[in-house]
């Protein structure tokens, strides 16, 4: 039996949704973009596909919804850790449906619900970054103090730090975790800030590996038993050099996985499941 | 007479190897009778009825009229409460008597007593600076200092009957005095005070014990909260005490840790005699604690912080942290108990404990088969640890904008959350200086990589008790888990108003050190049902600590005695002035308590400084255990007692003590009211002695081992309502210069000011910590201390490059100080005499003179018994200048190098009497000869030396020499000063500085040592004499090292001055 914060990146689970059509006019996007709905949907169908074959995870597909052009990026919709999964309450006010589908599921999956019923609260599960250790909390457009707060309160086990993001839609737009104790930053200013920000709030010590694209930052980290270190990350189509810094990683499997229409309506690797360890803690 | 410190060694050896030969000690014969006297007093410390035959032991060594005047003399101070003060008086008594009986302890018995000896010694002389010793004094040595306490009453109670025999014993008391600085402090005892005690009653205190069971433990009406303390943990067999503290809740129902240097009674207030026991320092790795019982009693304070949801947890957790609970208290699920969620349901595991939540319990309970309790306690704590607020303690404040937020402390830092959210952390390392003032709560930052200056942040407190109880938290977690060795006292230069409190015990450093040489079988224990616990919660005020309440319970008042805070006050200035070197410039540092932004052009020095700290730590820290471990073999019978006294690692602790010791600050402190006579009889002393020395030659006069900053101290000190004779008031003018008079004027104010706070403070311990408006604490030269501390000769940059402003500071100030000295004592003279009437001063006087014949002859025996007379003075007065600064390590270094045989004791006694500075109300100076000595910053050094000597004068000149090989890398290092020694006589005034400066190159350390030589007086002075003595002598002290650099700055002043 694992003990308290054991198994970082250990998941069994992924929750993931589909793409509906309204995405390509309807999703959020920081700039204007044409988003070419098909190519996303292949693109998405790779992503699910290497969660499923190829690191074996039990993958809850939702279905699409129309009305939701940007329920495929799950993961603002919830936060899960351990057996506890804190429902959000997404900043966008169009995105705020989007929760009700996830929490049927992580229901499904047993895991503890824990809901944000407080209407001054906003959290996007993009602005979340765990470490395994503790959380960063983003305070951006999606996110706010109170959101935050929920969250330290549904994880109180855990140290929940916030940190201004300035430029950029969410915390993990620009930095992700890439191993234990690891952390992905993006090269641009902003996002180095951040990392100063975390680390200096932080009572552990978090090794950074920074990659020239910020965008490049978002990757996935997974500790799978029989594969170990597992880093999904982008393609060297998207950030070639960002790609020669993830092949430094020696320890690491590494799968590139393509994200390119995605990443149009601000959809980074991240964006697109929930992952669940249904025997983490205990 | 041999020297305290010889006699000291001796005795320790004896009594390891055979504790029951008190009789074959060293020392006199008159000796051995107090010896034999003390030792009863230590044993009987717990039986009264023997008590009382003891307490006249000790009585008898104080002459009546030495008490009389003792009396006297804390009268003025603390008319308001004379008798609260002698408890204290008696127990330093009862200290000095046990220390000089160094056989004593293994003829009781307690072998411990060898190791307890420095210890106490240490406590008597600073109270509180080393509470290393302090608060980990096995409880016998409290058990001294009862019976020392009661002892007195009793006395009284009996008949005078024995006054003949009493009689006797006080003239060996006194002779004893003569021999031994410590001694004096016995000698002055009150008897009056002696008599008021007369009925001295035993309290019984009620502990709550984490278990929640109370544990009732009597003690005298005057012990220290050490004594209960100690007791408590005897009862529950806990060695590894240092984590732990006694609480208790004051006027506004906050719970304040008790101080274990106080008297319980004067911390407590009211008469509730209720303490709770409760860990202080949370271990961050649990694991590395060396006994199960000592995991199992920090498992209940976390069982009772999870159940009271003071220490947040999800409900996993609660269910996890519950079942190894369980699995502790029950052993094995079993399968055939009837309804095991009954039971389960009676506990308290969390603060919203429901059904679904003991099912889980269970459920993961009967997944720990197999599992011993301390498997299980050991999961407990692994999972506790984790969590995030494990350790940390609230405290409830504002920030600049009124906002909400609490303040946590804990072994890394401080930090800042408004809700439950982090909004902030300031790691220890990036903390300059911590101060409060009023409810005000600052923090200065070291500046990041990006900016340039540091900033100060600060937060408003509800009120000043909370604001200051957060400071002592933070002094105190900053010491436990980030020095190596709790910072040494500071002495008293310039005096400043404000807490003196540092954390006095253990480090996490220190006590890891010492459980590591724990050699007991596992003690067994019984691990009690939980549902103690939450009978406890639900009803009982003591166990449960709210949030609030813990809050303020972290707030220890490890505060040092009321008497005490003079010193540390002064302290607090001095580390401030270290700081500033370190950090900021000079003029900053000295602005006391008020943090301000402040932009440091060394600001860059700051941060070097910090890294390399970090190594020397380490470093230093792997040195320690070894030596840990060699010495380990030879005092394994010693280990229960090493283990609970002085500071873990042998070799380096003990330079540590000595130096500590010999601090006169030290000394000061535990004297309090003796002390002022004392002092004023070493001024006298000294004075003889400077005289001597001054007839001589000009340049001869560095020879004279006269420590300014000793006397300062001293004299400083001697401030309190005490007397000083008004003999050496008198020639107050000395010959030098306006500057330096301003800054006797200042010093002669503050002692004023220190008083009056002083008298406030004794009046009422409430009063004390109102009167404390304001304190810092500045962790970082605090850390660099510790580091420094070890006789690492070698890695000093830090110290050095601190040290660069320090050097300006220093030199600005040696010579005020020394001027300085004797107005303060006239000052204190005044003072005394205001509240002393004279025909106390006539008797003090007299005993004056006495121990003024004491104090020579101690020194000269020192002198003898050092190996290196030259040095070993300079370094001891070193060491308190250095300390001061916060660095105590080369002090430390040289110390242990130099003088093996140099006992704190000794040093102790030559420091204290040496300090004379003979002013003479002659006219002031009409010639300044500067003569320098230096490397590379002579020039530098020779400008300010000419300013901060505002001498009026008409012709200067400059002499320069300097080696060839002096290169350029020698770029203004930073130096430290190692001493200031001022001399004067009627016609000349010397004043020699000395700083030592070690770099690091390329592995290699350099010592650079600069000496700078200012002789004032209206003599003609032969400068190229004094130039050629000068460069003798440094080539004599260092004849390992070279002369690189000579100054001869010649400053002639033809026109008359003002008389």
């Amino acid at each position: 039996m694992a003990g308290l914060m054991a198994g970082f990146g250990n998941f069994t689970h992924a929750v993931v949704r589909g793409i509906p059509v309204s995405l390509a006019k309807e999703a959020l996007r920081g700039k204007e973009s044409e988003v070419d709905v098909a190519k996303a949907r292949r693109e998405h169908e790779a992503y699910v596909e290497v969660l499923r074959m190829r690191l074996g995870l039990e993958v809850v597909e939702l279905p699409a919804d129309e009305s939701l052009p940007d329920c495929v990026f799950v993961e603002d919709a919830a936060v899960v850790c351990g057996d506890t999964a804190l429902i959000t309450r997404p900043g966008a006010e169009s995105r705020r449906k989007e929760t009700e589908a996830m929490k049927c599921a992580l229901k499904e999956l047993d895991l503890n619900i824990v809901e944000m019923t407080d209407e001054t609260a906003t959290l996007d599960g993009g602005d979340v970054l765990f470490t395994g250790r503790e959380f960063f909390v983003g305070l951006s457009k999606r996110t706010n103090q109170r959101g935050a707060e929920i969250l330290a309160d549904a994880f109180k086990d855990y140290a929940v730090s916030t940190v201004p993001v300035l430029e950029g839609l969410h915390l993990k737009s620009f930095c992700s975790m890439g191993g234990p104790g690891l952390i992905v930053i993006g090269s641009s200013e902003p996002a180095q800030k951040a990392l100063k920000t975390m680390q200096q709030m932080s009572d552990h010590r978090y090794d950074k590996l920074t990659v020239p694209d910020d965008l490049a930052a978002n990757c996935i980290y997974m500790n799978l038993p029989n594969k170990g270190h597992v880093l999904l990350h982008c393609t060297a189509d998207e950030f070639p050099e960002s790609v020669k810094v993830f092949e430094k990683l020696k320890d690491h499997m590494l799968i590139p996985v393509s994200n390119m229409e995605k990443v149009k309506v601000d959809g980074a690797l991240t964006c697109c499941s929930v992952l669940i360890n249904k025997k983490a803690n205990i | 007479m041999t020297t305290e410190a010889g006699t000291e060694t001796e005795v320790k050896e004896k009594s390891e190897e055979s504790a029951a030969q008190p009789d074959q000690s060293e020392k006199a014969t008159e000796e051995n009778q107090e010896v034999a006297s003390a030792e009863n007093v230590a044993t009987e410390g717990e039986e009264k009825k023997e008590k009382d035959k003891e307490g006249k032991g000790i009585s008898r060594f104080l002459p009546p009229w030495l008490k009389k005047q003792k009396s006297q003399s804390q009268v003025p101070g603390k008319e308001t409460s004379p008798t609260k003060e002698a408890p204290r008086t008696q127990e330093a008594v009862a200290k000095v008597t046990e220390e000089e009986e160094g056989p004593a302890p293994a003829v009781n018995g307690h072998p411990e007593e060898v190791e307890e000896k420095e210890e106490v010694k240490l406590e008597q002389k600073r109270e509180s600076p080393s509470k290393a010793s302090a608060d980990t004094q096995p409880a016998k040595e409290e058990k001294v200092e009862e019976s020392a306490e009661k002892a007195p009453e009793e006395a009284k109670s009996t008949a005078e009957g024995e006054g003949a025999e009493e009689e006797k014993k006080e003239q060996k008391g006194e002779v004893e005095g003569e021999g031994e600085g410590e001694t004096l402090t016995s000698i002055f005892q009150s008897p009056l005070r002696l008599v008021r005690k007369a009925k001295m009653k035993l309290v019984v205190c009620h502990v709550t014990l984490l278990d929640g069971t109370e544990f009732p433990c009597e003690v005298e009406k005057r012990a220290k909260g050490q004594y209960l303390f100690f007791k408590v943990c005897e009862h529950l067999n806990l060695l590894e005490k240092d984590y732990f503290g006694l609480t208790y809740k004051d006027n506004h129902e906050q719970r304040c840790w008790l101080d274990p240097t106080k008297e319980i009674k004067r911390q407590i207030r009211s008469n509730n005699w209720q303490f709770a026991f409760n860990v202080k320092f949370y271990p961050p790795d649990p694991s590395l604690l060396t006994e199960d019982i000592t995991r199992y009693l920090l498992c209940l304070q976390l069982r009772e912080d999870v159940a009271s949801g003071r220490l947040p947890c999800s409900f996993v957790t609660h269910a996890l942290l519950g079942s190894y609970t369980l699995q502790a208290e029950l052993g094995d699920y079993e399968p055939e108990q009837p309804r095991p969620l009954d039971y389960i349901s009676q506990l308290t595991f969390a603060p919203n404990q429901n059904k679904e939540m003991e099912e889980k319990i269970l459920e993961l309970y009967m997944s720990h088969r197999g599992m011993t309790p301390a498997q299980a306690d050991s999961q407990f704590l692994e999972n506790a640890k984790k969590l995030s607020m494990y350790g940390v303690d609230l405290h409830h404040a504002k920030d600049s904008e009124g906002v909400d937020i609490m303040l946590g402390v804990c072994a890394n830092g401080l930090l800042v959350y408004k809700d439950r959210l982090r909004i902030n952390r300031f790691a220890w390392p990036k903390i300059l200086k911590i101060s409060y003032k009023r409810n005000n709560f600052y923090i200065k930052i070291r500046p990041g990589e990006a900016e340039q200056f540091e900033s100060t942040v600060g937060f408003k407190l509800p009120n000043h008790r909370s604001a200051k109880r957060l400071w002592k938290v933070c002094v105190e977690n900053h010491s436990f888990f980030r020095l190596n060795t709790p910072e040494p006292p500071t002495k008293a230069r310039f005096l400043t108003l404000g807490s003196k409190f540092r954390y006095s015990g253990r480090t996490q450093t220190q006590t890891r050190q010492a459980s590591s040489l724990i050699d007991r079988p596992a003690p067994t224990f019984e691990r009690t049902s939980s549902k103690r616990i939450s009978r406890s919660l639900d009803g009982a005020p003591v166990i449960s600590i709210t949030e609030a309440g813990r809050d303020l319970a972290s707030s220890a008042e490890n505060g040092r005695e009321p008497n005490l805070e003079l010193p540390s006050d002064s302290k607090v200035q001095e580390v401030e002035l270290s700081l500033g070197d370190v950090e900021a410039t000079p003029t900053q540092s000295h602005g006391p308590t008020e943090p301000v932004l402040s932009q440091s052009p060394l600001r860059v020095h700051g941060d070097n400084i910090y890294v390399r700290h970090s190594n020397l730590m380490l470093e230093d820290h792997d040195k320690t255990q070894e030596e840990v471990l060699k010495h380990q073999a030879s005092i394994s019978q010693l280990k229960r007692s090493f283990m609970e006294a002085p500071p873990p690692s042998p070799p380096q602790p003990n330079q540590w003590e000595k130096r500590l010791t010999s601090s006169p600050a030290t000394t000061l402190r535990i004297q309090q009211q003796q002390q002022q006579v004392v002092s004023v009889a070493q001024t006298e002393a000294a004075a003889a002695d400077n005289t001597n020395s001054d007839t001589k030659e000009p340049g001869k006069t560095t020879e004279v081992e006269i420590e300014e900053t000793v006397v300062i101290q001293e004299v400083s000190k001697a401030t309190k309502p005490g007397h000083v004779t008004v003999t050496m008031a008198p020639p107050v003018t000395p010959p030098v210069q306006q500057e330096v008079r301003e800054q006797e004027v200042k010093a002669a104010e503050e002692a004023v000011a220190l008083e009056e706070a002083k008298a406030g403070k004794q009046e009422s311990i409430s009063s004390e910590s109102e009167s404390e408006e304001e304190a810092e604490y500045h962790p970082n030269v605090a850390a660099s201390i510790s580091h420094t501390q070890i006789p690492e000769e070698k890695e000093e940059e830090i110290e050095e490059e601190k040290r660069e402003e320090d050097m300006k500071v220093e030199n600005s100030y040696s010579t005020p100080d020394a001027a300085s000295l004797p107005t303060v004592a006239s000052q204190s003279a005044e003072a005394a005499a205001a509240e002393a009437e004279e025909s106390r001063r006539e008797e003090e006087r007299g005993k004056k003179e006495r121990a003024e014949e004491e104090e020579r002859a101690e020194e000269r025996e020192t002198e003898e018994s050092t190996e290196d007379p030259m040095v070993t003075p300079d370094e001891t007065p070193n060491g308190h200048t250095l300390s001061e600064e916060g660095t105590a390590a080369l002090v430390a270094l040289a110390e242990e190098e130099k003088e093996p045989k140099m006992n704190g004791e000794t040093s102790l006694a030559e420091a204290e009497p040496r300090p004379q500075v003979i002013c003479c109300s002659e006219p002031p100076v009409v010639k300044t000869e500067m003569v320098t000595i230096s490397d590379t910053f002579a020039a530098q050094k020779t400008e300010i030396a000419t300013k901060e000597v505002p001498i009026v004068h008409t012709e200067t000149k400059t002499i320069t020499y300097e080696a060839a090989q002096l290169d350029g890398s020698a770029d203004g290092e930073p130096g430290v000063l190692m001493t200031a020694q001022t001399i004067t006589s009627e016609s000349l005034c010397t004043t020699t500085t000395t700083h030592i400066t070690k770099t690091l190159k390329g592995g290699l350390s350099e010592t650079r040592i600069e000496k700078r030589i200012v002789i004032t007086g209206d003599a003609d002075i032969d400068h190229d004499q004094a130039l050629a003595q000068a460069i003798k002598e440094a080539k004599e002290q260092h004849p390992d090292m070279s002369v690189t650099r000579v100054v001869v700055h010649k400053e002639t002043e033809l026109a008359e001055e003002e008389d």
